[in-house]
């Protein structure tokens, strides 16, 4: 670690620490203000009636509704790719499976992604059915988000809010702006902005090169703003056209965290406990900055199966050494680590190296990162998450002050148990059961790209990226063949809406009840201890799950390399 | 007899064991959806070593001994709620051994009958008489009689029912020792109070309580995630081309899911029932017991629960111009046939104050009277009264001089209660009555405040005197000049605001607040309404009792998150045991994984599966008695069980598996 | 009924906002204020658009410093094309995958031959390894330091010229803070040209 290393590591700490609280108590003037004009015209256009209340169920319905309608839209503008403008390139539409795939993996804002999108998408395609998906797919995260929180904070009512007042507030009055914002910018760094598709240039040597151009930094700046991850290019934020500077990686990481970072604060506004919020800041960013140190070491390390190569590895002033292999050498190891753990444990998924090529200890946290999914996770929903894990935590370590369980003044019981236990047990099934089957089947195995436990980390890690709603994938497994498109797009709806559902309902119960002032017997839930406490069980819970799939691929993996093992 | 704990006799142990074979019954054991999976691999694993035996294929002697031990582990679980149950039943029957049969003499009509104790039936009417033991729980309808509950309550003082008041409840196994009282049956055969709390222990009608549910439901999403955690493993490890024999797989799943908590989480509750037995409370379910460690406020009564039920005179202060000695004549003279507890305490006082007592010959006690609201006595040397402020100005029909007046203000913004003495109209001085406070109050409300409780005196007192006694006794609050209903609405009132309210009570005046308050104990001296309407009967009769079951109600819910935290912890070390010696042979770059060393992969799951099976009986104890609760603040508390079942939960499996695996090996080497 | 007809008049108007307003205002913006940016940071020589000066380009000649092994494939499907910037794409290869170490060894027996570097000679890490985007447009400061003894051979300059040229391309961190050291190739490259075709 050099100094400039640790430079750009305190930079990134501070800005994150340091704009987090300002945007959260933006957020919560966002849902808290009366509507402004823009909003006002939109209800109008659409015809609803945002001051209507909904329970959980009208809540829910009126999400799975949109979804699906979203769904449909973007998968029949994707299929009709052929007969849409903007296709100079004549591409034709990707195969029903993969169409289905992307259809489902932008619009639960995983954006994982089995084609190549420089390669099999027009401008069209990238510009409208892509964009749109991206939006609505971190905006319905942040309306459930929403709701979901006013189940733990509000009392005496049954209405969680209103779908499209929710929807519709953060869209025009956060999203959207910073995308402008951040696009512009992007663009200034040298992101791509036009409707032409491409030049071909003639390279020094003889030859020619295509480069393919477009939308880019419309797409960048939603994909990061909106913790999507679906990049234009194949190679994501890898590409120079995508990252063409350590600032726009910078400035691309802190993208995904403007927003889910601040949610605590956001949190902490609307509960009028703003130590709350700052309590669950500190557990998101303990296993945020747990997982960035390990990447970063991991990284920054030998391989000792080069050494018989004669490989000069070591960092000195003129070579940025480490695990060069799949990253970028204008970033470097640090800015790659930064990005990496932020992309990962955001639910991002937009990846600015080759994930693939990874040492087994930054894998180890990318599948920690993908399996909490709380650090602070994607678009509302990864702290809707982290509010189940505080029910979970609370409730074993409530009973230990001798109390029935209770977290901002509510009693935790057997239904918010229930609920919550549901949510929980969603990420273990899905992920395990379809990674049995992907690395038991010849169909499953032939996709494969590496062998050895390597190999069973890209099938772990297909599945725990679908599951997640990450959408970063090792890539070198062929995803885009009918048994896994269809196996992750199937999974990458079930973990969407699996998961939400119960917390939605665990909203609304938690709304039904009384809130119950604070005692000297209550358990605090705004110290160290806490959130300790917290963090513990998360690891705890989340770790045993997966400890045999960690065993038998990065664990085996990095102690097979220690030991000079190759696969 | 402050506590019933039976010892854990050689008797007891063994019905308890014979209980845990009977409970191995599948279509029982379901109900705990855990152990029900370890019995299932139980079957399994003994199929397995029968086939094995039979085929001459495998490793039947590990199979068997992993069987045998899976099997261990139910029987344990089942031994815990066996002798918490036989623990209860054993209270209980050594209660009802003290209500032997017992003739009764049955109203019917005109005549009197004797007949049965056990065939009286609710409405029944019987007659008692000094000498003569109450056959069955009632409400004495007429009379009253000094009754001694010893044989209940270990109190050997006896006590005063009466008909009418609240303090007409009489339970059955008490004796008579004066009196001749009437007394209605409140409740059929078997359906005493002590019969129900039989019945709740003995399991019949023990329902799970809302926590204890919740609980369940959180280790049966536990178990389901280590169930597919254990069914997905196969499939890795034949990518990793290494098979898992199904044995090491069940013993594997058995580890994972929280198999300790789920033993032992029937036999916590059960005991949470059985130590407010041991506290001479009868709750009447677990749920009461449970909802009273969340108790927010304590509603007190003052009379009877703050202070002594009576005043004492504490001081003579006599009117300007005459003598200390005077007034101490008076008093005395007003106070001599007195027999109410402050009449005695003025005489107290006074004769203490005189140098001599002579003898009083020609004195007529004037006895208090509703109408004057006066008593005392006449004699030669005049008439003596002595009564409040008010019923001696009506009486001599002018207000107070200046100076006594000044007096009586003072005493009342103390909280005491002044007493004119007159002699023939002309007052004498005030008696300064004082409520006692029971001794050790104070440091039990603030035991209460650092659990987070707050107390609340409610009184019919004038304000100043609440306070002050408030102030004096260490309360948080006060409700003066209360009346029945106004007790009723302050409960609701806090419940409005979220808050628990817990109270106890004796008056049929009380039932109503007794059945809205959250934690209600009503005492079994008190009426039958009371105690229909109270979810907890204290036997003792103390109202401040409801102080030990908060405690108990908190360590119930401490020792099961604490062992749920333990539980869970525990699979650390296990995964450590076992999946290294799955995995080593074909991968050796895994041995560092073997952190304790275990000598070989069999021995390793072995090892790790007795750990699991003997944790169990090893923490029965704790679980009967309950994780000790400390008023240190929820924070602390949390930080010291965390630190101990937590921490604790992930250390001590490492050690004990290490030992075992050390035993295991010795005995294998010297078997050999 | 009413909240299907709500979705469908939502759906539409955020594909309006989302997928014709949103990216064309940026599209505006961006030719309008940084057209050179927004059209790929193309280089032109002569009226000819030979790359962007963020996209690398594949050098094999003596007299160009070479840039990093990619690995795009061929779109084809068969075999690879390096610096195919119509499919970006990275090795995929595992640290652990014996692949990756042969393809290591012989990445850094090959640049040494290149390079007339004894066998002893570490090869700096970046010179064998793929970039993540198959792109990567720039190397490290050791991996051009080392060639200056070829390109200058092929070229006949004074390696020190050379050297001092490296030097001066010699790009970050940005703003001094962010990002690590690097050259960019085709920039090198073309310098050298302007200096001595």
């Amino acid at each position: 670690m050099t100094a400039q290393d640790w430079i750009q590591i305190v930079l990134v700490a501070f800005l994150i620490g340091g704009a987090a609280p300002f945007v959260g108590h933006y957020l919560a003037w966002v849902f808290e203000s009366p509507r402004i004009a823009p909003e006002r015209l939109i209800h109008r256009l659409i015809g609803t009636d945002p001051d209507k209340g909904m329970d959980w169920r009208e809540y829910a319905g009126a999400l799975l509704l949109s979804n699906g309608i979203f769904f449909a839209a973007g998968f029949v503008l994707l299929w009709a790719q052929r007969i849409l403008p903007l296709n100079p390139r004549h591409l034709s539409a990707m195969s029903p499976e993969v169409t289905f795939n992307t259809a489902a993996s932008f619009v639960t804002n995983t954006n994982w992604q089995a084609y190549v999108g420089e390669s099999q998408l027009s401008n069209f395609s990238q510009m409208v059915p892509i964009t749109f998906l991206m939006f609505v797919g971190a905006n319905t995260g942040m309306a459930a988000l929403i709701a979901i929180i006013r189940g733990f904070v509000r009392s005496g009512t049954q209405s969680l809010g209103n779908y499209w007042d929710d929807f519709f507030r953060f869209f025009v009055r956060a999203f959207l702006p910073a995308c402008v914002v951040m696009a512009t910018v992007l663009v200034w760094q040298g992101v791509p902005q036009t409707l032409a598709t491409s030049v071909v240039a003639h390279p020094l040597e003889g030859g020619t090169q295509t480069l393919i151009l477009g939308p880019v930094a419309s797409i960048e700046a939603v994909k990061n703003l909106g913790t999507n991850g679906g990049g234009f290019y194949n190679a994501n934020a890898a590409h120079p056209f995508e990252n063409p500077t350590p600032f726009t990686n910078t400035l691309e990481l802190l993208g995904m965290l403007t927003f889910t970072a601040s949610l605590p604060f956001l949190f902490g506004r609307l509960s009028r406990r703003p130590r709350q919020g700052w309590a669950l800041f500190a557990a998101i960013m303990i296993l945020f900055g747990l997982g960035f140190g390990a990447i970063e070491i991991s990284e920054k390390a030998k391989n000792p199966l080069f050494a018989s190569a004669g490989i000069a590895q070591a960092t000195t002033p003129f070579l940025d050494g480490g695990n060069t292999e799949g990253k970028e050498m204008r970033l470097g190891i640090t800015q790659t680590s930064l990005f990496s753990n932020t992309t990962i444990a955001a639910t991002t998924g937009a990846v600015d190296a080759a994930m693939d090529s990874m040492n087994p200890l930054a894998l180890m946290v990318a599948f920690s990162h993908m399996w909490l999914n709380e650090e602070p996770g994607g678009k509302g929903v990864g702290f809707a998450g982290l509010l189940k894990e505080v029910v979970l935590a609370i409730f074993i370590a409530g009973l230990m002050v001798g109390r029935t369980p209770e977290f901002l003044g509510k009693k935790l019981e057997a239904r918010e148990v229930k609920l919550a236990a549901l949510s929980l047990i969603v990420t273990p099934f899905l992920v395990l059961l379809l990674t049995a089957l992907g690395v038991t089947a010849s169909f499953g195995t032939s996709s494969m790209d590496n062998p050895g436990p390597h190999g069973f980390e890209e099938v772990l890690y297909a599945y725990s990226s679908g599951n997640a709603n990450n959408g970063s994938a090792m890539a070198g497994l062929n995803a885009a063949t009918p048994f896994y498109a269809d196996s992750i797009g199937i999974e990458m709806l079930l973990s969407r809406y699996l998961p939400m559902l119960p917390l939605l309902a665990l909203a609304g119960a938690l709304i039904r009840k009384r809130i119950h002032p604070d005692t000297a017997g209550t358990l605090p839930t705004d110290t160290p201890l806490f959130v300790g406490l917290l963090v513990g069980f998360m690891l705890l819970v989340g770790l045993l799950t997966f400890f045999p799939a960690l065993m038998l691929g990065p664990i085996l993996e990095q102690l097979s390399m220690m030991h000079g093992v190759s696969f | 007899m402050k506590k019933k704990t039976p010892e854990f006799s050689r008797s007891l142990i063994l019905r308890a064991l014979k209980q845990s074979l009977v409970m191995l019954n599948p279509l029982g054991l379901i109900k705990n959806p855990v152990m029900f999976i370890v019995e299932v691999g139980s079957v399994l694993t003994a199929g397995f070593t029968v086939w094995e035996l039979a085929s001459h294929t495998g490793a039947v002697f590990f199979t068997g001994f992993i069987s045998f031990w899976l099997w261990a582990t139910i029987i344990f679980a089942n031994f815990s709620e066996a002798l918490a149950e036989l623990q209860g039943k054993a209270q209980a029957e050594s209660l009802r051994a003290t209500r032997a049969e017992t003739m009764a003499r049955l109203v019917v009509g005109d005549d009197i009958r004797t007949v049965r104790g056990s065939s009286l039936k609710k409405w029944d009417v019987f007659v008692l008489s000094a000498g003569e033991t109450v056959p069955t729980d009632g409400e004495i309808v007429e009379g009253v009689a000094s009754i001694d509950e010893s044989a209940i309550t270990g109190e050997s003082a006896p006590v005063i029912r009466e008909a009418g008041g609240d303090r007409s409840g009489v339970t059955g196994g008490t004796r008579i020792l004066a009196g001749d009282i009437k007394v209605a049956v409140t409740s059929n055969p078997g359906e005493t109070f002590l019969d129900r709390m039989i019945g709740l222990v003995e399991g019949a009608k023990r329902k799970k309580s809302p926590n204890e549910i919740a609980l369940s439901i959180l280790l049966i999403g536990l178990t389901l995630i280590f169930l597919v955690v254990v069914v997905t493993l196969p499939a890795f490890s034949s990518y990793a081309k290494t098979p898992v024999s199904p044995t090491v797989l069940i013993a594997l799943l058995v580890c994972l899911i929280p198999t300790t908590i789920a033993g032992l989480l029937p036999a916590i509750g059960i005991a949470g029932i059985d130590r407010a037995f041991g506290a001479n409370v009868i709750a009447k379910s677990g749920k009461a017991v449970e909802v009273a460690g969340d108790i927010d406020l304590l509603l007190l009564d003052k009379t009877g629960t703050i202070t002594f039920g009576n005043r004492q005179a504490v001081q003579l202060l006599p009117a300007a111009g005459l003598s200390q000695e005077t007034l101490a004549q008076a008093t005395r003279l007003a106070s001599l046939h007195d027999t109410t507890p402050e009449g005695k305490s003025a005489l107290a006082l006074a004769e203490g104050m005189l140098p001599t007592l002579p003898k009083v010959e020609e004195i007529a006690p004037v006895p208090f009277s509703p109408d004057t609201r006066m008593s005392g006595a006449d004699t030669p040397e005049g008439a003596f009264r002595k009564g409040s402020d008010d019923a001696i100005e009506s009486f001599i029909g002018r207000p107070l001089p200046q100076d006594v007046r000044h007096a009586v203000t003072g005493i009342g913004q103390s909280g005491g209660t002044p007493l004119i003495v007159v002699r023939d109209k002309e007052v004498l001085g005030v008696i300064h009555l004082k409520d006692v406070i029971k001794p050790g109050l104070q440091e039990r409300f603030a035991r209460l405040r650092k659990m987070g409780v707050e107390t609340v005196m409610v009184t019919g007192d004038n304000p100043l005197t609440a306070q002050a006694i408030a102030r004096e006794a260490g309360l948080d609050d006060f409700f003066a000049q209360a009346k029945p209903e106004d007790k009723m609405a302050l409960i609701k009132k806090e419940q409005d605001k979220g808050r628990l309210v817990a109270m106890s009570g004796d008056g049929t005046n009380d039932a109503p607040s007794l059945a809205q308050a959250d934690v209600a104990l009503a005492m079994n001296s008190g009426t039958q309404a009371a105690k229909e309407a109270g979810n907890m009967v204290d036997l003792d009769s103390d109202p401040t009792k409801i102080i030990e079951v908060v405690e108990i109600g908190k360590q119930l819910l401490i020792t099961r998150g604490a062992l749920t935290t333990f539980s869970v912890a525990n699979d650390v070390a296990k995964y450590f045991a076992i999946l290294p010696a799955i995995f080593v042979v074909s991968f050796p770059s895994l041995e560092v994984l073997n952190v304790m060393k275990l000598a070989t992969p069999e021995t390793a799951v072995t090892s790790a599966i007795i750990f699991n099976a003997l944790i169990i009986p090893a923490l029965i104890p704790l679980a009967l008695k309950g994780v000790a609760y400390r008023p240190i603040g929820a924070s602390a508390l949390l930080r010291r069980n965390l630190l101990i079942y937590g921490l604790g939960g992930i250390i001590v499996p490492f050690v004990g598996i290490k030992l075992i695996d050390m035993i295991l090996v010795f005995m294998l080497t010297h078997v050999r | 009924m009413k909240s299907l007809t709500t979705s469908l008049r939502a759906t539409l108007l955020l594909l309006l906002i989302t997928g014709f307003a949103y990216p064309l205002a940026v599209d505006a913006v961006g030719q309008l204020i940084f057209p050179h940016q927004a059209n790929g940071s193309l280089i032109l020589k002569n009226g000819v658009v030979i790359g962007s000066s963020l996209i690398g380009q594949p050098f094999s000649q003596p007299r160009y410093f070479h840039p990093r092994p990619s690995a795009t494939p061929d779109p084809t499907g068969s075999g690879s094309v390096p610096y195919d910037a119509s499919f970006s794409s990275a090795s995929n290869l595992a640290p652990s995958n014996g692949a990756e170490i042969k393809a290591v060894q012989s990445f850094a027996q090959a640049y040494r031959r290149e390079n007339g570097l004894p066998p002893t000679e570490p090869v700096p890490v970046d010179a064998v390894t793929a970039s993540g985007s198959g792109l990567d447009p720039d190397i490290s400061l050791a991996n051009a330091l080392l060639q200056v003894g070829r390109v200058s051979k092929a070229r006949a300059l004074d390696p020190s010229t050379v050297k001092k040229l490296v030097m001066e391309h010699a790009e970050g961190p940005q703003w001094g803070l962010l990002g690590a050291r690097h050259v960019n190739v085709l920039g090198l490259n073309l310098a050298l040209d302007a200096m001595k075709p």
